[in-house]
C-alpha cells in the first residue's frame, strides 16, 4: 500500500463546507488507489462543474477538469487514445445525470474501461441548492418552491436496464465500504457505475446523514450481482436503498475494438506516422 | 446533326438527372470513371434534395480536353432518368441542348421543353438486358459509346462494385452496358450526336476525387488518428471515410450521440496525445461552440471540419451556402486563438486539413478547415498529392517530475505534455488556472494566463497561408473571393477577359493573411464574390483591416455560384 500522502499537493485550498461527504469519498479515493499500488502518475481523474467535479484540483493525479456535464466523454475521448491508464470520471448528479445525461445513456452503451463515481446529494451544491435530477419528489428549492413535481432519476435502474456492466451504491459515511466499492469499480473492465450517496450539509437538510444512514442497508452475502431480475428488483425499493454491487456483466470494452488496437494496446502518441501511406493509397485508390 | 463541344468551347456539359434513390449517382461515378479513362479531364457536381426517394436530383459533368473545375449552367446534354424536371434544371435548357432519354417512359412533358429531343428506347432495352435497373447502365454505355471509353474501365468498376457479390451481377451488367456502348457509337458514326474532344494522354496518371476525400485524405496524411463525429450533411462524408478506412489508417473512430460527444471525446483524445479531428456542418459547431471554447483556454489541439450548408437552424440540409465564416471566427466564448482555412481546390483541401494538424498541434488550439456542400460533393482530376514527403509534426514533450502544463512562455505555447509520458503530473481544466492547471482565482493570475494564450496568436498571424493571385500583378481591378468559389471566379473572369483585373483568393479566412491590405490596397476597384447574403469575408476585412469592399457579388438561394452568374454579377460591377 502506498502513503496516502502522496496524493496531496503542496498548495491546495479546499473549498468544499466543513462536513460535507465529499471529503470522504475522496478520502476513500486515495485509499483505493494505494491500495492498489497506483501512483499519481498512473491514474487520470476527468471531471466537469460543480462541487463534486472539483476533486481533482484537491488531490494529486493527471487531470481533465472539463465542461459541465461532459467529463464521461472526456474520459471515453482519453480511453479510445490511450486504453492503458486507468480513468475516473467524476461528478455530481446534476453533472452526471442532469447536463451529462445523454452521455451517460451512451456510454453504458459503449462500456468503456470507465470508472463513474457520482456524489449524488440530490441537490445543485456549486449552485446554491437548486433541485437536481435526483431531488425526491416534494423536496422545496428556491428553483422549486412548491416542491420538486418530476419523478427523480433512478440511476441505478437506469444502469441496469441498459446492460451497464458494473453498477454499484455507496455511502459516503462509510469510507471503508466505499473504497472497496471503488477498487471494486477500478477492477472492473468495462464501464462501472458507482453512485454515492453522500450529504450537502449546506443545502440538502431533507437527506441528511442521518436519513442516508436510516435509509440504507448493505446487499446480503448472498445476493448475486450476475442476476438481472434480481438487481432491478433491488434498484426500484423505495424504502430503504441497497449499498454494494448490485449488478454486473461481461461485455466487450469499447476502446479495446477500436482500429488501432489489436493484440498490442498501446497509446495513439507513441505511434509513429508512416506519411507514405497516404500517398500509396491515393495511388490505388483513385487513379 | 449535333456536335459538341460547339464552337470556341472545349468542354461539354451532360447533366443527368433522376429521382432519389434512382441510382443518378451511380451513372456520375461510372461516367467520371469512364470519360476520365477515355483521357479527358472532368468535373462533376451534384445538387440533391433532402429526401431519400423520390424528388429530382441533378448531376452535372463537364468533360474536357483541359482541366475543368467549375459548375456551369449551360447543359450541352441532359440525361433524364425519370419525368418531374424541376425549374431549375429546365431554365438551363437551350435550343442547342440535346435530350437523350426515353420518350416513351418519360412522357409529355418533354415535348416543350428547348432543344433537341434523342429518343432511345432506355426502358426497352433494359427489359431486354433483365429488368429495369439496368436503364441507368444502359444510358451510362451510350455516353461511354460516345466518348469512346475502352470497356475495361466499365468491367473494372463492375467488378469493384459487385465482384463481391457474383461474377453474374458483373457479367449482366456488362452486357446491359455493351447495349448503350453500341448505341453511342451508332449515334456518333450517323452523326446524330458526336463528341469532338482532344484526349490528354496526361489524364492517365492523374486521379479523381471528391472534397470529402480532400479533407479526408488531408486529415490522415496530418497524422490523423482519432475521428469521432454525429452524421450532419454535409459533412457526413469524412465520417464516412474514417469508418472504411480505420484500419487502414489506425483511426479510433466512432459515431456518437452528439456533436457535444464529438468534440468532448475529441478533447479528451487530445489530452492523451491523439490528433482528432472531427466533422460537423454549422448545426453542430453550433452545439460544439462550448467544447471549442474549451479547447481554447484548456490549450488542446483539435481540428473542427465545418462543412457549410444554408442556415439558419436546420436550413436547407442538402444544400450549399458560405454562410458560416463567422460561426467559425467567433464561435465559442471567451477569446482565445484560433485559425480558419478555406480551401480553394481539392488539392488545397488535402494540404490544408494536413496543415490544420500540425497548426493545432504547434499552437494547441482550434484549427477549422471550412467547405460546404458544393465542394465537398465537387470531384475533378487532380495529380497525385505529394503527401508522402510532407511532414507530420509532433510536438510534445516528456513530462519532468515538476512539469507544469501552462508554464509560462515567450510565445504562449507552453510545452505540452500527455499523461504517461514521463512521471510529471499533466493537469488540463476548463477554469481560469494557474501554471500545473489547477483552478486559481486571482486577477493577476487571469491576466497573465489569457495574455500568454492570446500571445500565440503572434505565432500563428507569422505563417499564415498567403492569398492566391490570379491574373496580371500590375492589376488596377481585383475580385476577392473565398474557399470554394475559386475555380468559378477563375473561369469567369477567364471568359470575361477583363483588362488589368485579378482575382485573389483567400484560404486562410483567419487570422487574415498579412498581405491581404496591400493586394486591397493596389486595386482602384475590388468587388467580392460571396456564397452568403451579408458579405462575411467583406465584414472581416472591415473589422481587421478597416478597408471597406463595397462592391459584393453574393448568393444565398442554396447552389454555388455559376460560372456564368459570376460572369454577370461582375460585367454589372466591373464591364
Ligand atoms: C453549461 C453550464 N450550465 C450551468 C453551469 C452552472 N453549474 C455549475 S455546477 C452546477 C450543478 C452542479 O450540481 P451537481 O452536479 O449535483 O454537483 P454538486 O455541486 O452538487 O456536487 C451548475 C448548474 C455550468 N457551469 N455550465
Ligand atoms: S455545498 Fe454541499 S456539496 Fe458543496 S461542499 Fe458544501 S456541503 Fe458539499
Amino acid at each position: 500500500m502506498r502513503d496516502l500522502k502522496e496524493y496531496e499537493l503542496d498548495v491546495v485550498d479546499v473549498a468544499w463546507c466543513p462536513g460535507c461527504g465529499d471529503f470522504q469519498i475522496m478520502e476513500a479515493l486515495k485509499k483505493a488507489l494505494a491500495e492498489q499500488d497506483l501512483k499519481p502518475s498512473d491514474v487520470l481523474l476527468a471531471s466537469g462543474i460543480g462541487q463534486a467535479a472539483k476533486l481533482p484540483h484537491f488531490m494529486k493525479a493527471h487531470f481533465f477538469n472539463g465542461l459541465h456535464g461532459r467529463s464521461i466523454s472526456n474520459a471515453t475521448g482519453f480511453r479510445m487514445a490511450n486504453p492503458t491508464m486507468p480513468v475516473l470520471a467524476i461528478g455530481g448528479d446534476g453533472d452526471m445525470y442532469g447536463e451529462g445525461g445523454n452521455h451517460f445513456l451512451h456510454t453504458i452503451r459503449r462500456n468503456p474501461n470507465i470508472t463513474n463515481l457520482v456524489h449524488n446529494n440530490m441537490v445543485y451544491g456549486l449552485t446554491k441548492g437548486q433541485a437536481s435530477p435526483t431531488s425526491p419528489l416534494g423536496f422545496q428549492t428556491p428553483t422549486t418552491p412548491e416542491g420538486v413535481v418530476n419523478a427523480p432519476v433512478n440511476p441505478i435502474a437506469l444502469a441496469v436496464s441498459l446492460g451497464a456492466s458494473f453498477v454499484a451504491r455507496a455511502f459516503s459515511g462509510d469510507v471503508e465500504q466505499t473504497k472497496e466499492t471503488i477498487k471494486a469499480a477500478m477492477q472492473h473492465e468495462g464501464y462501472a457505475l458507482v453512485d454515492i450517496f453522500q450529504p450537502c450539509v449546506s443545502f440538502n437538510k431533507v437527506n441528511t446523514f442521518k436519513w442516508f444512514k436510516d435509509h440504507t442497508y448493505y446487499l446480503e452475502e448472498s445476493y448475486d450481482p450476475w442476476d438481472r431480475t434480481a438487481a432491478l428488483e433491488k434498484a426500484f425499493e423505495q424504502e430503504r436503498f441497497a449499498l454494494g454491487i448490485l449488478y454486473r456483466c461481461e461485455r466487450p470494452v469499447f476502446e479495446y475494438q477500436l482500429a488501432p488496437y489489436g493484440e498490442r494496446r498501446e497509446a495513439l502518441y507513441k505511434g509513429r506516422p508512416d506519411p507514405g501511406k497516404v500517398q500509396r493509397f491515393i495511388e490505388e485508390t483513385y487513379v | 446533326m449535333a456536335r459538341f463541344p460547339v464552337g470556341e468551347r472545349r468542354d461539354i456539359s451532360i447533366v443527368l438527372c433522376g429521382a432519389a434513390g434512382q441510382g443518378v449517382q451511380t451513372v456520375e461515378q461510372l461516367l467520371v470513371k469512364l470519360v476520365k479513362g477515355a483521357g479527358y479531364h472532368v468535373f462533376a457536381n451534384r445538387e440533391y434534395m433532402s429526401r431519400v426517394r423520390g424528388g429530382n436530383n441533378s448531376t452535372e459533368i463537364r468533360v474536357s480536353s483541359q482541366p475543368v473545375r467549375a459548375l456551369v449552367d449551360r447543359i450541352d446534354v441532359l440525361i433524364p432518368m425519370s419525368g418531374g424536371i424541376r425549374d431549375n434544371i429546365r431554365a438551363r435548357l437551350d435550343d442547342e441542348t440535346v435530350i437523350v432519354g426515353d420518350r416513351e417512359a418519360l412522357g409529355e412533358e418533354f415535348a416543350e421543353l428547348p432543344g433537341t429531343f434523342l429518343h432511345i428506347p432506355l426502358a426497352s432495352l433494359a427489359r431486354e438486358a433483365g429488368g429495369r435497373v439496368f436503364a441507368n447502365v444502359i444510358a451510362a454505355g451510350v455516353m461511354a459509346g460516345l466518348f469512346e471509353a475502352p470497356e475495361e474501365i466499365m468491367e473494372r468498376y463492375f467488378r469493384k462494385r459487385f465482384g463481391h457479390k457474383s461474377r453474374e451481377t458483373v457479367d449482366r451488367n456488362m452486357q446491359a452496358a455493351r447495349m448503350g456502348i453500341e448505341r453511342g457509337k451508332e449515334l456518333a458514326s450517323e452523326g446524330t450526336l458526336a463528341f469532338a474532344l482532344q484526349p490528354d494522354p496526361s489524364v492517365e496518371e492523374r486521379v479523381v476525387f471528391d472534397g470529402a476525400h480532400a479533407v479526408s485524405l488531408g486529415a490522415v496524411s496530418g497524422g490523423c488518428d482519432f475521428c469521432c463525429g454525429y452524421p450532419m450533411s454535409p459533412a457526413t462524408g469524412v465520417l464516412t471515410f474514417m469508418a472504411q478506412n480505420a484500419h487502414t489508417f489506425g483511426v479510433a473512430m466512432e459515431q456518437v450521440e452528439d456533436e457535444i460527444a464529438a468534440i468532448n471525446m475529441a478533447l479528451g483524445a487530445s489530452f492523451a496525445g491523439a490528433r482528432p479531428v472531427v466533422t460537423t456542418s454549422g448545426g453542430g459547431v453550433s452545439l460544439m461552440c462550448e467544447g471549442i471554447s474549451l479547447s481554447g483556454v484548456a490549450e488542446l489541439p483539435v481540428v473542427v471540419h465545418l462543412a457549410q450548408r444554408p442556415g439558419p437552424a436546420t436550413g436547407m440540409a442538402t444544400r450549399t451556402e458560405q454562410g458560416d465564416l463567422e460561426l467559425a471566427v467567433y464561435g465559442g466564448h471567451g477569446e482565445f486563438p484560433r485559425l480558419v482555412y478555406a480551401p480553394g481546390s481539392l488539392e488545397e483541401a488535402v494540404r490544408l486539413t494536413h496543415r490544420a494538424l500540425n497548426m493545432a498541434d504547434r499552437y494547441q488550439t482550434p484549427v477549422f478547415v471550412l467547405t460546404d456542400q458544393y465542394f465537398i460533393n465537387s470531384y475533378y482530376d487532380l495529380d497525385v498529392p505529394e503527401c508522402g514527403s510532407w511532414e507530420v509534426e509532433r510536438h510534445i514533450v516528456e513530462a519532468g517530475p515538476s512539469y507544469r502544463r501552462y508554464e509560462m512562455a515567450e510565445d504562449g505555447v507552453s510545452p505540452r505534455s500527455v499523461p504517461g509520458y514521463g512521471e510529471g503530473i499533466v493537469g488540463v481544466d476548463s477554469h481560469e488556472h494557474d501554471e500545473e492547471g489547477h483552478v486559481w482565482e486571482d486577477f493577476e493570475l487571469r491576466t497573465r494566463m489569457n495574455a500568454k494564450r492570446l500571445k500565440k496568436m503572434e505565432g500563428i498571424r507569422s505563417e499564415t497561408v498567403p492569398p492566391t493571385l490570379v491574373g496580371p500583378k500590375d492589376y488596377t481591378r481585383l475580385v476577392l473571393c473565398w474557399g470554394s468559389t475559386l475555380h468559378i471566379v477563375e473561369e469567369a473572369l477567364r471568359q470575361l477577359q477583363l483588362p488589368d483585373t485579378a482575382l485573389l483568393h483567400l484560404s486562410q479566412v483567419y487570422p487574415l493573411p498579412a498581405e491581404t491590405e496591400g493586394y486591397l490596397q493596389q486595386a482602384e476597384h475590388v468587388v467580392a464574390v460571396e456564397g452568403n447574403a451579408t458579405g462575411q469575408l467583406c465584414n472581416l476585412l472591415r473589422q481587421e483591416t478597416g478597408f471597406l469592399v463595397e462592391d459584393r457579388v453574393l448568393t444565398w438561394k442554396g447552389l454555388q455560384f455559376s460560372v456564368e452568374e459570376v460572369q454577370a454579377g461582375l460585367r454589372e460591377h466591373l464591364a
